[in-house]
């Protein structure tokens, strides 16, 4: 389903990324050697502890800083990427508006890019009902669970269509089942919406259970340890994780973090 | 397998309104006047039991009769009302409207809020004597002392109410370009309301105790001014009448202020 042909431009490009923050005459190093290719329709996640540049990444992808050096392209020929309402953003909090209801935190971006209220509001309740709120559209954030509401934060993501969705850690402020759940709810939301997703986590097994692709990156200093494409067959169920190859992985992935 | 069925959810973790909800209103409101109610008799049985003079301490319904004097009530009462009214109106619009202002050009924050919280501390009481100086005395200086002892509060909180945006949400905004504008109506203003509402409850109290010092310093009409006069002829029932009645009008700009937070403010945002 992911088109790997090694002559067609990739969605994402990045090379030698490197992000430098300056603060009173003293230089910071967020984020260095990230290099790594997004083909559409991928879900790549990046994994590393705090302080990797994992979020500053995100946020370079999301166009809202300006990286210090190296290439970041998103779109390709094939597939044309604006910025200004291509990125749809989730977080670890759900940061839903208290005082509206389900329906209408929904329709935020869609309100902001000023697109058609009618058609908005039908793709709102279409999402819902894909994220599991049908029912909820007309109840307020406090009504709803934790996982319930960042369900409703992904559909917000998602109302104005963009290609691409990017998550910081969306799932971190869930108790341990509820964030299994949302994993397998998360995979098969990717595979109705057929969106690119690049998934921020600190969580190695979450990441390999999620992701085509895991970028790792190490911290102090913040750099690119390596990639590498996860070749376990979708749908994934929970099952995988008894798997050798989801072990193997995982290793993979600790090794590089410098946890074995 | 039906284990794990990620699609169907039940609602356990949402929270209804339980069908309890009334007779939990009901009983609460049974016991707001229980209360109430209790305090009026133990303060009969106090001046009935315990001898207290008249002068010292009237009976409840002596309190209730003195409406009957000629002291103007109802001209006095609309006099102090409106002082108060007018003192906290114009409180919530130069409060709202410099919060504003503060959080449109962060340089004015910057410069003139340390100022206020500086004269804020100033007891505005003690102002008193001047603003009758600067404005004579009258209703109009009245309503600038309700107005200058309870602003700042309102201010300070809807300042607050309006920083208090999460950044992430600022992010996810800017990623499909939201304006200025956009940020201010969608998410900040809405936002600062409950803020705005607990300024405006503490102002309130203020506002009432702002205008009544200005009766009671230099004044013409209204209930303080009333009080200073019955004080002399120790007509004590009249001093409790015009307490009880500030007491209500003070009560009734509360009620106004909570009915429009019910409106205008979610349950689950507002601060208490």
């Amino acid at each position: 389903m992911i088109d790997r042909t090694p002559d067609a431009e990739p969605f994402i490009h990045l090379d030698g990324v490197r992000m430098v923050f300056r603060s009173r005459g003293r230089e910071f190093l967020a984020v260095s050697d990230v290099t790594f290719d997004v083909e559409e329709g991928e879900l790549v996640s990046i994994v590393g502890p705090s302080g990797c540049g994992k979020t500053t990444l995100l946020k370079i992808l999301a166009g809202l800083y300006a990286h210090t050096d190296g290439v970041v392209r998103i779109g390709s020929g094939a597939t044309a990427f604006d910025p200004g309402r291509d990125v749809g953003m989730v977080f670890q909090q759900a940061l839903l508006l208290k005082w509206r209801r389900i329906v209408d935190n929904v329709l935020l971006p869609a309100e902001i890019l000023g697109l058609p209220k009618k058609e908005s509001r039908e793709r709102a309740m279409d999402l819902l009902d894909m994220v599991g709120l049908v029912g909820f559209e007309d109840k307020y954030p406090y009504e709803l669970s934790g996982g319930m509401q960042q369900r409703a934060a992904i559909a917000r993501a998602l109302v104005h269509d963009p290609k691409l969705i990017l998550m910081d850690e969306p799932f971190g402020a869930l108790d341990a089942l509820t964030r299994e759940k949302m994993n397998l709810e998360l995979l098969s939301i990717w595979q109705k919406a057929k969106k690119t997703i690049i998934f921020v986590t600190h969580g190695i097994s979450e990441a390999v259970f999620l992701g085509t692709k895991v970028v790792v990156l190490t911290a102090g200093p913040a750099r690119m340890a390596d990639e590498f494409e996860i070749a376990l067959p979708h749908p994934r169920h929970l099952d995988i994780k008894t798997e050798k190859a989801f072990g193997d992985y995982t290793r993979r992935a600790y090794k590089l973090l410098g946890m074995e | 397998m039906a284990v794990v069925d990620p699609n169907r959810t039940p609602a356990g973790g949402a929270r209804e309104p339980g069908r309890g909800k009334v007779n939990e209103t009901v009983g609460h409101w049974i016991l707001v006047v229980s209360i109430h109610v209790a305090v009026v008799i133990l303060w009969y049985l106090f001046v009935a039991w315990g001898d207290v003079p008249s002068y010292v301490m009237p009976t409840p319904l002596a309190t209730i009769e003195s409406l009957g004097k000629n002291y103007n009530w109802l001209h006095n009462t609309i006099v102090t009302a409106g002082e108060i009214f007018g003192g906290y109106l114009l409180a919530m619009v130069v409060g709202v409207g410099l919060a504003l202002v503060f959080s449109w050009f962060r340089l004015l924050e910057v410069t003139f809020m340390p100022l206020l919280v500086s004269l804020n501390m100033i007891p505005k009481v003690a102002l008193g004597p001047l603003f009758i100086v600067w404005f004579s005395y009258g209703v109009g200086p009245n309503i600038v002392i309700a107005f200058a002892i309870c602003f700042l509060p309102i201010l300070l909180t809807t300042a607050r109410g309006l920083s208090e945006v999460d950044p992430d949400l600022i992010d996810l905004v800017r990623t499909v370009r939201a304006s200025r504008w956009q940020v201010f109506t969608k998410i900040q203003l809405p936002g600062s309301l409950p803020y705005i509402f607990s300024g405006m409850k503490v102002a309130v109290v203020l506002a009432v105790a702002g205008a009544i010092v200005g009766e009671f310093i230099a004044s013409e009409e209204g209930l303080g001014y009333l009080m200073l006069q019955v004080q002399v002829t120790l007509d004590t029932a009249a001093m409790f009448m015009a307490v009880l009645l500030i007491t209500l009008v003070g009560v009734v700009l509360y009620w106004i202020v909570l009915l429009l937070e019910r409106i205008t403010v979610v349950r689950d945002a507002r601060l208490d």
